[in-house]
């Protein structure tokens, strides 16, 4: 079984574990987008990079798709790997300004300005549509077409395709569709509403669980959450 | 032609070859390289045969159409042997002065010899020819002397005798080791060492494993690989087979992009003889080693290059790259083993096999051994192929080999390892070419171009061109490379259009330093590098587009206008007549000048223009 070595954590992993089940395993936190435990590792999002250590080297590399192995020394939030995701999650945020996952992405991260024209494109193109739909519905109704700037996701040939049977698997795992953020700022594109100020808390709704913790806009808002809030995600009047 | 069963076969094949050839008997080499072949050899090349059919001559002079000789600048080129006359600029005219001189006692056509443009003098010889000089031509030596599509010219210079050895001579581990000694390191450009990746591979137990040529060249201004592949295919192939000897391979594929319609065609004509005289196929040279060579043609993406799309490209899927590890010597084509080498690393074994290692070593520097291949470009006097040993300074390279800048300019910059290499700026014109050199310096080996720039490049621009290329050849699958690409370019043509801010430069490299660390192929963490670079080496250059709006080097068309100096114009019309869009006004005789509302500033009225009155500023 490989050792390696993670935050200075060692762990002992089974062969064929990548790196980011391996830090998951140890409860750390690696963002992603393309990626899903059901899908085979594609590692295009970029943003689950990790700093591997090799004697006086190291690279970032994608933890997805990296097979854990002997002696494998890895960084998790290194300053090198902070960097790299927060100007990577600044090109996000600037493409595809008006996904809930992106904006709350980039407010977990620490990205405090956009300095790109927002593009609102709808399509991040991390292929989880493309591979739920061959590997899990065994279709392979969708896959990509053109190359580069151009490269979408499309049917082959035409807008319908014969093999598809309407599942909707593609918009169920879609990570950008799923969830529209209204709260984008015209000048700095960013929204962080949600996120910092407007939790899904238990007193507003009834059968909800609050799964942040800890709660930022529980603890520290208070008496000011009212003003705090969002108006897009305003909550209904809490009962006293 | 008889199956060769042994190495006995070979040789007797060869001394055959070598007997049939009268070492005094004239021969003519023409370059038909694909640089000639546009410059007009074919025609001389049909010239040549009318007049020495004309003269008789046709049994008494052999007459060779060859691969490229690599002085393109002064194409088409020939040799004629034994003499190794060097002839330049050859029209077809000349052909019957040419075939004269042969039967006239062989005196050389003066005035088709080279001028060496320091001294005046005519130069005879083409080891005497400055651009020839101050090379070692160890890959492509052979170019001048022998026919691409006849194997018994490639076995009468000595070819196929490193097959012979390896396979006779010595064991596998011992090839493998050879390579290694040697200090050969891939020559596709990352400059990974062949021996390693040969020994990662060898260990690997699953089997079938297969050996890859990558000949998707695809930079820019870059003809290295196709001009080996049309001059000396069958070293290519010799290098494989001793790699398939070495590292226990049955298959192998060669990847040659589409747009070489000649390299393919030289390379098809090359796998066909080599099969017929046994060198390929069942058993070679009754060694018991099986071994073939397919041919697979790229579909026009630069993309391709990078070695795991191109496994992809050959497999029949989009070529786009996989993450690595796994490498493709642990799990490439199929999912074998798979060990992929560039044109000129595959050329380079047969070298070492027989010279032996040392002899290898021997040339280059600590980190970087043998012969490296550049085309050199750009503003530059000698334009062609050259192939010198690691380590040789820019200084040498422009200056002895490349015969400094045209027109008197001074030199700027010089871009090396095709599009996603960085500049070099003329202050480190001591930089010494070898691979750590050049990474330390910002930019990289590359497969080996080399653009040279002179003052009246802009270096943002310069930029923004290679950053619309990459742009543009980018697969799109890795979020950093498709979108930051785009981004940078955007940013880039800003500036250029005099519409960027200081804001703009920090960005840019901020951009740069994620797309490097961030993505997921060679393409993308290489692309950031023209403007890293350029951001390093000539950021007043920048300044001057963002604060001043003002581009220096007087490219970018949106920072410039043309007007006319109305003392110094005689109103001689030329400009008038070249204007394309009648933006130039005014009588005949009298000062013109420009409506600048109309004018697209293309220059073309600065080219005609005697008096030098038309000014850009």
């Amino acid at each position: 079984m490989p050792k390696l070595t993670i935050n200075g954590i060692e762990v002992e992993v089974e062969r064929g574990t990548t790196v980011l089940e391996a830090a998951r395993f140890l409860g750390l936190p690696i963002p992603t987008l393309c990626h899903d435990d059901g899908l085979t590792p594609y590692g295009a999002c970029r943003l689950c990079l990790v700093e591997v250590t090799n004697g006086p080297r190291s690279k970032l590399q994608a933890a997805c798709t990296l097979p854990a192995d002997d002696g494998l020394v890895v960084q998790t939030h290194s300053a090198r790997v902070e960097r790299a995701r927060q100007l990577l999650l600044e090109l996000y945020v600037a493409t595809t300004p008006q996904s809930k996952t992106i904006q709350d992405l980039a407010s977990r991260y620490g990205v405090t300005r956009v300095r790109l024209t927002p593009e609102f494109e709808d399509c991040i193109q991390c292929g989880k549509c493309v591979r739920i739909c061959r590997e899990q519905m065994m279709a392979g109704a969708i896959g990509f077409a053109y190359r580069g700037n151009r490269r979408k996701v499309m049917a082959p040939f035409r807008p319908q395709s014969d093999i598809c049977r309407q599942c909707g698997a593609c918009m169920y795992i879609c990570p950008v569709c799923e969830l529209r953020c209204h709260g984008a700022e015209a000048e700095t594109t960013l929204c962080s509403g949600c996120l910092n100020f407007a939790p899904a808390c238990l007193d507003y709704h009834d059968h909800a669980m609050c799964f942040l913790d800890p709660c930022v806009a529980c603890e520290l808002a208070g008496p000011l959450r009212q003003d705090l809030v969002w108006p897009a995600v305003k909550p209904p009047e809490s009962p006293k | 032609m008889p199956r060769l069963q042994s190495l006995e076969d070979l040789e007797a094949r060869r001394a055959a070859c070598v007997g049939a050839r009268d070492p005094a008997k004239p021969c003519l080499a023409l370059c038909a390289g694909s640089g000639c072949t546009a410059s007009g050899a074919p025609e001389v090349l049909e010239a040549l045969r009318e007049s020495l059919k004309r003269a008789g001559l046709e049994e008494t002079v052999e007459l060779k159409s060859t691969g490229c000789h690599g002085f393109c600048e002064k194409g088409p080129v020939m040799l004629t042997w034994p003499e190794g006359t060097f002839y330049n600029q050859v029209a077809a005219r000349d052909a019957k002065e040419i075939v004269a001189s042969v039967s006239n006692g062989r005196r050389p056509v003066e005035r088709l010899l080279y001028r060496d443009p320091t001294s005046g003098e005519r130069v005879q010889r083409e080891e005497d020819v400055p651009f020839y000089r101050f090379q070692q031509r160890v890959l492509f030596g052979n170019n001048g002397r022998i026919d691409p599509k006849n194997i018994d010219d490639y076995l009468g210079v000595g070819g196929y005798a490193a097959l012979g050895k390896a396979l006779t001579g010595s064991t596998p581990e011992q090839v493998v080791d050879w390579v290694k000694r040697a200090g050969l390191r891939g020559r596709g450009g990352a400059g990974f060492p062949t021996g390693k990746k040969w020994e990662v591979m060898r260990a690997q137990p699953a089997t079938p494993k297969y050996l890859i040529c990558n000949a998707d060249e695809g930079d820019p201004g870059a003809f290295m690989d196709r001009s080996l592949l049309e001059g000396n295919p069958h070293s290519v192939i010799e290098g494989m087979i001793i790699g398939a000897f070495a590292l226990g391979a049955r298959e192998g594929y060669i990847y040659v992009r589409a747009e070489y319609p000649l390299a393919v065609e030289h390379f098809r004509v090359a796998l066909a003889q080599a099969e017929e005289c046994g060198l390929l196929g069942e058993s070679i040279l009754g060694s018991g080693l099986d071994f073939r060579i397919r041919l697979v043609q790229g579909a026009g993406a630069f993309v391709c290059g990078e070695e795991t799309a191109l496994i992809a490209s050959i497999e029949g899927h989009v070529g786009e790259p996989l993450p690595r590890p796994p490498f493709p010597a642990q799990k490439g084509l199929w999912g074998k083993p798979t060990v992929i080498n560039n044109v000129k690393t595959w050329a380079s074994v047969p070298v070492i096999v027989n010279r032996g290692p040392e002899w290898y070593a021997a040339i280059g520097t600590t980190g970087s051994k043998g012969t490296m291949v550049f085309s050199l470009v750009g503003k530059i006097n000698n334009t062609g192929l050259v192939e010198v040993p690691m380590g040789i300074t820019l200084r040498e390279m422009i200056y002895k080999i490349g015969g400094g800048i045209p027109n008197g300019r001074a030199l700027k910059a010089v871009q090396i390892g095709g599009p996603s290499g960085g500049c070099i700026p003329a202050s480190l014109i001591d930089l010494p070419i070898d691979y750590e050199a050049l990474t330390e310096a910002g930019s990289m080996m590359g497969s080996g171009g080399m653009v040279v720039m002179d003052e009246t490049n802009c270096m943002v621009d310069v930029a923004r061109y290679f950053m619309e290329f990459l742009e543009e050849e980018s697969c799109g699958k890795c979020f950093p490379c498709r979108k930051g690409t785009q981004r940078m370019r955007e940013i880039l043509t800003r500036i250029s259009q005099g519409q960027g801010a200081e804001d703009d430069l920090k960005l840019l490299e901020d951009l740069g330093w994620m797309v490097r660390e961030t993505s997921l192929c060679g393409l993308g963490q290489t692309a950031p590098n023209p403007v890293l670079t350029t951001l390093r080496y000539f950021r007043d250059e920048y300044l001057a587009h963002v604060r001043e709006r003002r581009c220096p080097a007087k490219v970018c068309k949106q920072l410039i206008t043309y007007s006319i100096e109305p003392t110094l114009c005689d109103g001689c019309h030329a400009c008038v007549h070249v204007c394309t869009t009648e933006a130039i006004l005014g009588e005949k005789k009298a000062a013109h000048t420009i409506d600048a509302a109309k004018c697209i500033k293309c220059g073309a009225c600065l080219e005609v223009c005697q008096p030098k009155a038309v000014l850009v500023t």
